[in-house]
């Protein structure tokens, strides 16, 4: 189970509390974030960019103390994101609004 | 008993201002959208229920939210904004060629006749329109794909549509103004745009009278006659008795004829409202002194209207989207202001009175007008 941890701005416009958990087998930010906005179809363009499919500029993705902004977006996450040991953290940059 | 319902957008979420006819006592809700700068909201006159809400960030981008009980609550629709086909380049501040690039909506302009049809502005300039309530949005291409598209320009405030009019008396009509382009009219339900600006002079641009590149700040009209158009330019108050066809000025005896907002009486089409600034680069009025001023000869003679608004040590300034008007027997006047206060006259103008002083900075402001 992979665990995503949304900003408070996101959390409100998905009307979730705490964490969100998703299903087995996401291993990868592509993955993850494509079975977000499955689930909450409301986020879709709020983290990624509705027509390049990239990563906002002010919105990083952080996991194990690691910054995985720059990393490709099919690139293997984390094996403690994927067992679901560690969240995955959607974060708004400090300079964004 | 007949009431009002007061929309503000700010730059951190919206409130909704609520009051009876007397429009003495508010109740005040808010805010909505909390944390996410919301540059407007607006009520569709086909059905007092339905609203649309703009709010947006730097962190998160656009959102689009659709109210169908009055305010009470909100779902987030369609927040995808993109622009048709190739998409080209307009000039950047300094004259070179900049790529469109989808910045935020600015203003949101329901249907005369049906609640799921809205149309956007934003920026960088285009016109979007939803016929599915806001789900999903397409954009109206004839306008940025006119000739002179390329040649259009950013103002200070970026490259926004923020004015669209819909003519009550012919479906088919449709005016804009974008900032600094200038106006342009429809006649064909936005499929094809000319630009309206003949009669308009403006000196930041080499050729002063030129067909495009003018920073028009605000377009009104009054429904009952809306061939009559009245504008808050950049520097200028301008009016048109030709639906656009050619401008005169109007500013007359103003104390500066730099502004924002401009709207018209509910039930007096010549009488009309501006809030003077005192320039380009003092954003804030003149002499430190807030007033209205109002026109009821149809613009060149104006009236300075300051009971109950600050007259010493004032440095707010009134955005464009920020003055609305209420239809009331008495017609209410409401404006608000970067220093979060909104302002309500029950009488036209002749006095004020704070509904509410500390909101965020006040970027726009709707009246509905219930029954």
């Amino acid at each position: 189970m992979i665990r995503v941890v949304l900003p408070a701005h996101l959390r409100t416009l998905a009307r979730v509390d705490g964490e969100v958990e998703l299903g087995e087998g996401l291993g990868t930010q592509r993955a993850v974030l494509d079975a977000l906005e499955a689930s909450y179809p409301m986020l879709r363009g709020t983290i990624r960019d509705h027509a390049t499919g990239q990563r906002r500029a002010f919105v990083r993705f952080f996991a194990c103390e690691q910054d995985l902004s720059h990393e490709p977006p099919d690139a293997p996450l984390p094996d403690a994101v994927v067992t679901g040991a560690e969240p995955f953290l959607v974060v708004g940059a400090m300079a964004g609004g | 008993m007949t009431g009002v319902r007061v929309l503000v957008g700010t730059r951190k979420g919206a409130f909704i201002l609520t009051s009876d006819g007397r429009r003495q006592q508010w109740d005040i809700d808010g805010p909505l959208f909390a944390g996410w700068e919301t540059y407007h909201l607006k009520a569709s006159p086909a059905d007092q229920a339905r609203l649309y809400a703009a709010p947006s960030g730097g962190w998160f981008g656009q959102l689009i939210q659709r109210s169908d009980d009055s305010g009470k609550t909100w779902e987030p629709v369609g927040n995808q904004f993109s622009y048709d086909g190739v998409t080209g380049t307009h000039q950047w501040y300094d004259g070179t060629p900049h790529p469109w690039e989808f910045a935020r909506v600015w203003h949101l302009e329901p249907s005369l006749t049906d609640p799921d049809t809205v149309y956007a502005g934003v920026e960088d300039a285009a016109l979007f329109r939803s016929v599915d309530g806001g789900k999903e949005w397409r954009e109206l291409p004839g306008l940025r794909g006119h000739d002179t598209g390329s040649s259009w320009q950013p103002g200070a405030g970026g490259m926004c549509l923020h004015t669209i009019l819909l003519d009550p008396a012919d479906p088919g009509r449709i005016f804009v103004a974008i900032s600094a382009a200038g106006a342009f009219r429809s006649d064909d339900t936005g499929a094809t745009w000319r630009p309206v600006n003949r009669g308009l002079k403006s000196d930041g641009i080499p050729d002063q009278d030129a067909e495009v590149g003018h920073c028009v700040h605000r377009i009104a009209m009054h429904p009952s006659r809306p061939g009559v158009l009245f504008m808050q330019k950049h520097w200028d108050v301008m009016r048109s008795d030709d639906a656009g066809e050619s401008w005169q000025e109007i500013s007359g005896n103003l104390p500066s004829d730099f502004g924002f907002p401009i709207d018209v009486h509910a039930h007096e089409p010549d009488t009309i409202y501006v809030v003077p600034i005192k320039s380009d680069t003092e954003h804030y009025p003149p002499d430190g002194k807030l007033r209205v001023y109002r026109s009821r000869t149809g613009g060149d003679e104006w009236e300075a209207l300051t009971n109950g608004l600050p007259q010493r040590d004032c440095y707010v300034n009134v955005l464009r989207d920020a003055m609305a008007v209420d239809s009331l027997e008495d017609c209410g006047v409401y404006f608000g202001t970067t220093g979060g206060q909104v302002y309500a006259s029950a009488d036209a103008g002749d006095s004020w009175a704070p509904i509410v002083r500390d909101l965020p900075a006040v970027l726009s402001v709707e009246v509905q007008t219930l029954p």
